[in-house]
């Protein structure tokens, strides 16, 4: 797609988008969003990225194939869910929580990076289906 | 330690499909992943089942979250069987996996998605949450639309169509099913569930629940008029992803309507009558379509079909000695089924055919390969003392004893069609001389790298070796199936496990 108005948008679209998600991941433990939510924003800010200034842009911001991201992003999010069954209680996901809150992100705790987990998921599957279909047409 | 121990499976099948991930690109580390992964499953169910024979009936609240509101891990004997039995299948598919599937589908992530199928099985003999349940529906199912279509042959995706459509509609009715139980009675956890729906007023709509909720296992057990697609799709992916599905994944299916017609609904005449009259179908028909089929793996297919009937008979006839019957028959039907689905493949690799007419002479030039073939057979058809034979007499003693001599007629009858149907298997791929000249460019067993060999012999032997160990174990197994129907009948050990830690913990 050539269009210098998309384009230029796209440049300054890019940051403001995955602040966003980012809000929205740290926003979602007790309002609406959250990481899926968070990591569909994200990716669709680099997939917006990718139909302004072509693929080979698109996937430069990524050193490495972006299908990584969903191992990672699983691994952080079953670990998670397992620390409590490590340090304490005995029970599958309970939420364990840093007791003073942290500036900017508020309380610290597993869900939180469960919710991370989720988001660096959602990124990788998503990229890696739109990557794959449009190397593919 | 009450967390690892129950989740001990699930979560290690979870571990190892990260783990798998992360190894996206070393197919040969990938086969070691999977084996060290589902040997520890095995250690870890065998664990459990230990720990649950013990000391009874285990629950795990998962976030702390107290019983009708968090949802809970419950694990009585009879899903701590199926947990065991499932993981010894999965390391015996895993093994024959290694060495007979192509390079090429494990390229395209053949064991993640492997592991990720045995990690939603495993979650669902473990849910005491019925949406959970649904979860974990979900989960088998996506990862068994990957297995199915993995390698993209056009006979694949030609299955995988007819799979997915039946499959898919299978989860919208579970949902509505989900949706039509809250609205009656505002919980979904099924301890609590069970309590409810015993008080509600309106009879008839709690029936609709049942039947809507049975219309949705029945599609995913493959039961009379709703079994089409399993036929249809069964023999189209590689071996070891057919003898998966064959081996476990209908009986998830069986193990969700014992366990919902056991705690949830009370029995009445409706659950009774519905249940049996298609058990009876299900067997008859799908006994008559084994009959006719003249390809090796259809055949196979249809006579799942028709062994689910014999646990549905067992279920609808509803005394210990006949559900106790039942469970000790999916333990059996488990790994018979994989077995002989797993010997099919070995068969088709000896003489590159499946159909009947051109295979043949197995016996005259593999008489090794016959010896050992013969016990997966002959065990599902139940010759004693194979492992078919025990739950068999099992659920026709209950049903005896309850004077249901239709389901008594009927499991007879499909008893003496899978005998014809393995007999004439028998016939026509062992005793019969070879019809066909070896194939050009066929790859033959013999031509398989020596390691591929013994991946595939060890897979069978394990096979082999569960089967014998039911037989050796079969006094064993009956009585804790007995246990665990006498549980399931009365389910008041599992309501208050799961309900009473739940008052613990409030103040």
């Amino acid at each position: 797609m050539k269009s210098i108005i998309l384009k230029a948008a796209a440049g300054f679209l890019l940051p403001l988008l995955l602040l966003f998600s980012l809000f929205l991941l740290l926003r979602g433990h007790y309002l609406p969003g959250g990481g899926f939510v968070g990591g569909l924003v994200a990716s669709i800010a680099f997939v917006l990225h990718a139909f302004a200034g072509g693929m080979k842009k698109g996937q430069k911001y990524f050193p490495f194939h972006p299908g990584f991201l969903m191992p990672v992003g699983l691994l952080l999010a079953f670990l998670s869910a397992l620390l409590p069954m490590v340090t304490g209680d005995g029970a599958f996901m309970t939420g364990l929580w840093y007791p003073h809150p942290v500036p900017v992100i508020g309380m610290l705790g597993t869900a939180l990076f469960f919710d991370l987990g989720v988001y660096l998921l959602v990124v990788g599957v998503t990229l890696t289906i739109i990557f794959t279909i449009v190397e593919a047409a | 330690m009450t967390g690892f121990l129950l989740l001990g499976p699930l979560l290690l099948r979870f571990a190892t499909a990260i783990a798998l991930m992360f190894a996206w690109r070393q197919i040969v580390w990938q086969r070691y992943i999977s084996l060290v992964g589902e040997a520890l499953a095995v250690t870890a169910s065998a664990v459990l089942l230990w720990q649950v024979q013990t000391k009874g009936t285990l629950v795990m609240q998962a976030g702390n979250w107290a019983a009708p509101y968090g949802i809970s891990f419950v694990v009585d004997s009879f899903s701590a069987m199926l947990l065991l039995v499932a993981s010894m299948v999965g390391l015996g598919v895993s093994l024959f996996a290694a060495g007979s599937m192509l390079n090429n589908r494990l390229r395209f992530g053949f064991y993640p998605i492997y592991h990720f199928l045995l990690a939603g099985i495993s979650g669902a003999f473990l849910a005491g949450d019925i949406f959970n349940l649904y979860v974990w529906f979900e989960v088998m199912i996506i990862s068994s639309f990957v297995l199915l279509t993995l390698g993209g042959e056009r006979s694949q995706i030609e299955g995988a169509v007819k799979y997915f459509t039946l499959n898919f509609l299978a989860s919208i009715i579970f949902l509505t099913a989900l949706a039509m139980l809250y609205g009656l009675t505002g919980t979904l956890n099924m301890a609590d569930l069970s309590l409810r729906l015993a008080q509600v007023e309106q009879r008839s709509l709690v029936d609709i629940c049942a039947f809507i909720l049975f219309v949705a296992f029945g599609i995913k057990s493959a039961v009379f008029p709703l079994y089409f697609w399993l036929p249809a799709s069964y023999h189209t992916p590689p071996v070891a992803v057919t003898a998966i599905f064959g081996g476990l994944l209908t009986k998830v299916g069986v193990y969700a309507i014992i366990r919902v017609f056991t705690l949830l609904f009370p029995w009445d005449a409706f659950i009774e009558q519905m249940l049996g009259a298609v058990a009876v179908l299900t067997i008859l028909s799908g006994g008559l379509g084994a009959l006719v089929q003249k390809h090796v793996v259809k055949s196979v297919s249809w006579l799942i079909i028709c062994h689910i009937g014999f646990m549905l008979a067992a279920v609808a006839t509803h005394n210990q000695q006949a559900l106790a019957g039942a469970l000790f028959y999916m333990v059996h039907d488990m790994v018979a089924k994989t077995g002989v689905f797993l010997a099919t493949g070995i068969m088709y690799r000896l003489v590159a055919s499946h159909l009947y007419s051109k295979m043949g002479g197995v016996m005259q030039k593999h008489p090794g390969w016959s010896v050992l073939l013969v016990i997966p057979l002959f065990s599902l058809v139940g010759i004693p003392p194979l492992s078919g034979f025990w739950p068999k007499l099992s659920m026709l003693i209950g049903m005896a004893t309850a004077e249901k001599w239709w389901f008594f007629g009927a499991v007879l009858v499909g008893s003496f069609i899978t005998l014809v149907v393995v007999m004439r298997l028998w016939i026509e791929v062992f005793w019969k001389p070879a019809s066909q000249e070896e194939v050009v460019g066929f790859r033959y067993f013999k031509q398989y790298p020596t390691a591929k060999q013994g991946a595939m012999l060890l897979g069978m032997l394990v096979m082999v070796g569960c089967s014998l160990l039911i037989v050796y174990g079969a006094p064993q197994l009956q009585s804790w199936s007995l246990q665990a129907a006498e549980d399931l009948l009365s389910p008041q050990v599992y309501l208050e496990q799961v309900l009473k830690i739940g008052k613990e913990i409030e103040p």
